[in-house]
C-alpha cells in the first residue's frame, strides 16, 4: 500500500485525477437508525421550483382541501417536476417564501397546515412495474415529481427517457456519498436495500438496459454488505466499491474509474453510454413505480457541530429546516454556519428558515472549529490547488485573472468546466477561496450571456421600431400626396 | 377624371423617385470600415445618445477612431466594456470598473395619464399600453435608456435597479485579499 495507485491498477479500474482526503465526519450519524415517524409541523411550505427547469404551475387554489400525495402544481414546458402534497390539509397560501439558496430570496411557495389525519389520496392500481411498457414506466416516474436527489435535482423522467433514446450499456448507480458530515444514503442502503435493487431493476427495465453497477465509497462496509445480500440475486446488478477520495461521486469521476470511459470535457454521461442515478433517486423511483407513491418525504441528514444529537430523519418535504435541526437538538448560538447539502459543494444558507426540498441531502449547523478560517493571503504559487483539482485545471490562474476581472482570459484556463467541487480551496494553504472565484466567475458569464441574449433582442426590437416609424411617415406623405392631387384637382 | 390623372402621375413620381434614391444610395456608397459595422453590432442599438453621441454608429465610429473609451455605452454595462477593450486592443481596468447596478424603467400607476408620450420616444417598443390608459414597461426590452423619464409630463415614469430574483441573482466578487497577491 506504499503506492495507493498500485490497488487500483491491481483492481483493473482506472485511476482518477486529482481529488481530497477530507476527514469524514460522518461517524455523527452513520450508526443510527433513519428516523421516520417525525410528529408533522404546524405548517409545510412547498415551493414550486424544487427542481432544474422551470417551476410547476399550481392546480389547486387557495383554502382548498388537500389529501397526502395529491397533485399541488404541474410540471410545465421540456423539463420540470410536478409538486405534491406532503400529507393532508388545507392550502392556506401561495405566497413568495424564502428559497432554500444562497441568497434566500422569496419564491413562490404553497403553505400546507396539516389536518393531522395524514390521510392518502387515492393511489394509481399497484401493478407489475416488469409487465409495463417502458414508456410508461417514464410516466409514472414523471408523475411522481421525482428528481435527482443527490443535489443536482434533475427530473428523473426525463433522463430516463434520454436514455432509451440514446442507447444506455450501463446504468451506474451512485452511492458513493464522498462529501462529509452526510449518511443518509449509506443509511437507506443499510436498511432498505431490497427497495433500491428493485428501484434498479425497474430503471434497467425502463432502459432496455441489462447492466447496473452500484458504487459504494469502500469507508461504507455495511452499506456494501448490505447491497451485495440485496444484489445477489441477479447477476447483472454489480456492487463495487470505490476508494473513499473526495470528489468520487462526481459522475465523470465514478465513470472514468468504475468503465474506464471518458466523458468528454462538454459532453454527457450518456454519450458513453452510461446513466448515473443516486441510490435515493432508485428508491423513490421503486415506490412511484411499484406502488404509486409520489415523491413526498425524502431522508435527510442533520448533523454538524452545533447539532446535539446529529441522525437522519426521513421528512415530509416542506418542513422547515430549522424544525428538523430543532429535532436534532440545534444550538443556534454555537452555529457559525447553515449549510443545504454538504459542506464542500452544497449552499450555504443565510437562515435555516427555509424548506427542506426534493433535492436536499444533507442540513448542516456548523460551529466555528468546523470551517476554514477566511484570512486569505498571498498566493505563494505552491501548486496545491493545481495537484488537487480533479477536472485538471490550474485554479490559481484561473483565479488571478478572475480577480482582475480577466473573465475571458479565465475561460481560456477552463473556467466552465470547473466543477465548483472546492477541493482546490480545501488545499490552498493561503487560505484563498478559490471557488468562490469561480462560482462569481460563472455567475458573471451567465449574466453576460444573459445580457447578449438581451442585446440581440433589443437591437432587433429598436430595428423593428426604425422600420415601422419609416412605414408610418412614407404613409403619410403618401397620403399627404394623394390629399394634394385631390385638393388641385377637384378645383378646376 | 383629373383625379385620377394626379393621383396616377404622383405616386409614378414617388416611385420613380424612391427607385433613384434606392440606386444612389447603392452607387455612391462610401466604404464603410467593417470594423465599425462590427462595433455596431455589438452595441445595444437603441441610439439612446447617453454615450454623448447620437446614436450607436457614431459612437462606434469615434470608437474606432479612438475619440471615445471603451466604458462610454452605460447600456451596455462591462460586459460590453470589456468586449470592446477585447475587439479594440484597448487597455481599460476593469477591475477599477464599477458595475453601477443594472437599471430598469417603471411607470407608477397611480398617476399615469396614458397620454402615450413615453410609448412613442421608446427606442426598443418596451412600453405598451393603449391611449388613455395605464402604460407599463416590458422589463426585458428596457435598455434603462431613460428617454421616458424625461417626456413623461406627470413624473410618475421612473428608473429602478433590476429586481433581485432567484433567477438573476449571482455570486458577489470574493473580498480582495491581503496586501500584495
Ligand atoms: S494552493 Fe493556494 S497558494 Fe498554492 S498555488 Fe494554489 S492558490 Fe496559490
Ligand atoms: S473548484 Fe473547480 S478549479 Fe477548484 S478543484 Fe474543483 S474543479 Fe478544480
Ligand atoms: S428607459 Fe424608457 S424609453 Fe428607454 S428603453 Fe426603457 S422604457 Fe424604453
Ligand atoms: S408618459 Fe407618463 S403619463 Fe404618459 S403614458 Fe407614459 S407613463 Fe403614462
Amino acid at each position: 500500500m506504499a503506492f495507493p495507485g498500485f490497488k487500483l491498477t491491481w483492481q483493473g479500474r482506472r485511476k482518477i485525477k486529482g481529488g481530497v482526503h477530507l476527514e469524514s465526519r460522518k461517524e455523527f450519524t452513520a450508526d443510527k437508525p433513519i428516523v421516520s415517524d417525525l410528529l408533522l409541523p404546524e405548517r409545510l411550505y412547498l415551493p414550486l421550483q424544487q427542481h432544474a427547469g422551470q417551476p410547476a404551475e399550481p392546480v389547486v387554489r387557495v383554502g382548498d382541501k388537500v389529501l397526502k400525495g395529491q397533485l399541488l402544481a404541474a410540471g410545465q414546458g421540456s423539463i420540470s417536476a410536478p409538486v405534491h402534497a406532503s400529507t393532508s390539509g388545507t392550502i392556506v397560501a401561495l405566497e413568495d417564501f424564502p428559497a432554500p439558496h444562497p441568497s434566500a430570496l422569496p419564491a413562490p411557495t404553497f403553505i400546507l397546515e396539516p389536518d393531522g389525519e395524514d390521510r392518502w389520496v387515492e393511489l394509481g392500481p399497484e401493478a407489475d412495474p416488469f409487465g409495463l411498457a417502458p414508456e410508461d414506466i417514464c410516466a409514472r416516474v414523471d408523475a411522481a415529481g421525482i428528481v435527482g436527489m443527490g443535489g443536482a435535482a434533475f427530473p428523473a423522467a426525463i433522463k430516463l427517457s434520454l436514455g432509451r433514446r440514446t442507447r444506455i450499456r450501463t446504468l451506474l448507480i451512485n452511492g458513493g456519498e464522498c462529501e462529509p458530515y452526510l449518511s443518509c444514503d449509506d443509511r437507506l442502503m443499510r436498511e432498505r436495500a431490497a427497495g433500491i435493487v428493485d428501484g434498479i431493476r425497474i430503471m434497467l427495465h425502463s432502459l432496455g438496459c441489462r447492466h447496473a453497477i452500484v458504487a459504494v465509497e469502500d469507508n461504507k462496509p455495511a452499506a456494501l454488505a448490505a447491497m451485495l445480500e440485496a444484489a445477489r440475486p441477479h447477476g447483472f446488478i454489480e456492487v463495487a466499491a470505490v476508494p473513499s477520495l473526495y470528489p468520487m461521486g462526481w459522475d465523470k469521476n465514478l465513470i472514468r474509474y468504475l468503465t474506464g470511459k471518458e466523458v468528454p470535457a462538454n459532453g454527457r454521461s450518456a454519450d458513453v453510454g452510461v446513466l448515473l442515478h443516486n441510490v435515493q433517486t432508485a428508491y423513490a423511483v421503486q415506490q412511484a413505480v411499484r406502488f404509486g407513491r409520489p415523491l413526498i418525504r425524502r431522508v435527510v441528514t442533520v448533523s454538524g457541530g452545533a447539532v446535539a444529537a446529529p441522525r437522519n430523519l426521513e421528512a415530509p418535504l416542506g418542513t422547515l429546516l430549522s424544525e428538523l435541526l430543532a429535532y436534532c437538538g440545534h444550538r443556534p448560538d454555537r452555529t457559525v454556519r447553515y449549510v443545504m447539502g454538504g459542506p464542500m459543494m452544497g449552499d450555504r444558507l443565510p437562515h435555516p428558515h427555509v424548506p427542506l426540498i426534493k433535492g436536499a441531502c444533507g442540513i448542516l449547523a456548523l460551529s466555528a472549529g468546523e470551517i476554514q478560517a477566511e484570512d486569505a493571503k498571498p498566493c505563494i504559487r505552491c501548486s496545491r490547488c493545481v495537484t488537487a483539482c480533479p477536472v485538471g485545471l490550474l485554479p490559481l490562474e484561473m483565479m488571478s485573472r478572475i480577480r482582475t476581472g480577466q473573465t475571458d482570459a479565465a475561460v481560456g484556463f477552463g473556467l466552465e468546466d470547473c466543477i465548483r467541487c472546492g477541493s482546490c480551496s480545501y488545499v490552498c494553504p493561503s487560505r484563498i477561496p478559490l471557488v468562490h472565484y469561480f462560482k462569481y466567475g460563472q455567475g458573471e458569464l451567465m449574466a453576460r450571456r444573459e445580457a447578449q441574449r438581451k442585446t440581440e433582442e433589443t437591437n432587433r426590437l429598436a430595428a423593428e421600431k426604425q422600420r415601422r416609424l419609416e412605414r408610418t411617415r412614407q404613409e403619410a406623405a403618401q397620403r399627404k400626396a394623394q390629399a394634394q392631387a385631390a385638393a388641385s384637382g377637384g378645383a378646376p | 377624371m383629373y383625379i385620377l390623372f394626379a393621383v396616377i402621375s404622383l405616386t409614378a413620381l414617388g416611385l420613380a423617385l424612391g427607385f433613384m434614391l434606392g440606386a444612389a444610395a447603392r452607387y455612391f456608397k462610401v466604404e464603410d470600415n467593417p470594423l465599425v459595422d462590427e462595433i455596431e453590432r455589438m452595441m445595444p442599438g437603441s441610439q439612446c445618445g447617453q454615450c454623448g453621441y447620437p446614436g450607436c454608429r457614431p459612437a462606434a465610429e469615434a470608437l474606432v477612431a479612438g475619440q471615445a473609451a471603451a466604458t462610454l455605452c452605460p447600456p451596455g454595462g462591462k460586459a460590453l466594456a470589456e468586449q470592446l477593450a477585447n475587439k479594440l486592443s484597448l487597455e481599460i481596468d476593469l477591475a477599477g470598473l464599477k458595475e453601477q447596478a443594472p437599471m430598469v424603467a417603471r411607470v407608477s400607476e397611480a398617476t399615469c395619464i396614458g397620454c402615450a408620450r413615453c410609448f412613442k420616444v421608446c427606442p426598443t417598443d418596451a412600453i405598451v399600453g393603449a391611449p388613455k390608459h395605464i402604460h407599463a414597461v416590458i422589463a426585458d426590452a428596457c435598455i434603462a435608456c431613460g428617454k421616458c423619464v424625461e417626456v413623461c409630463p406627470t413624473e410618475c415614469l421612473g428608473m429602478h435597479p433590476v429586481k433581485t430574483t432567484l433567477r438573476n441573482w449571482r455570486w458577489a466578487k470574493p473580498e480582495p485579499m491581503a496586501a500584495g497577491a
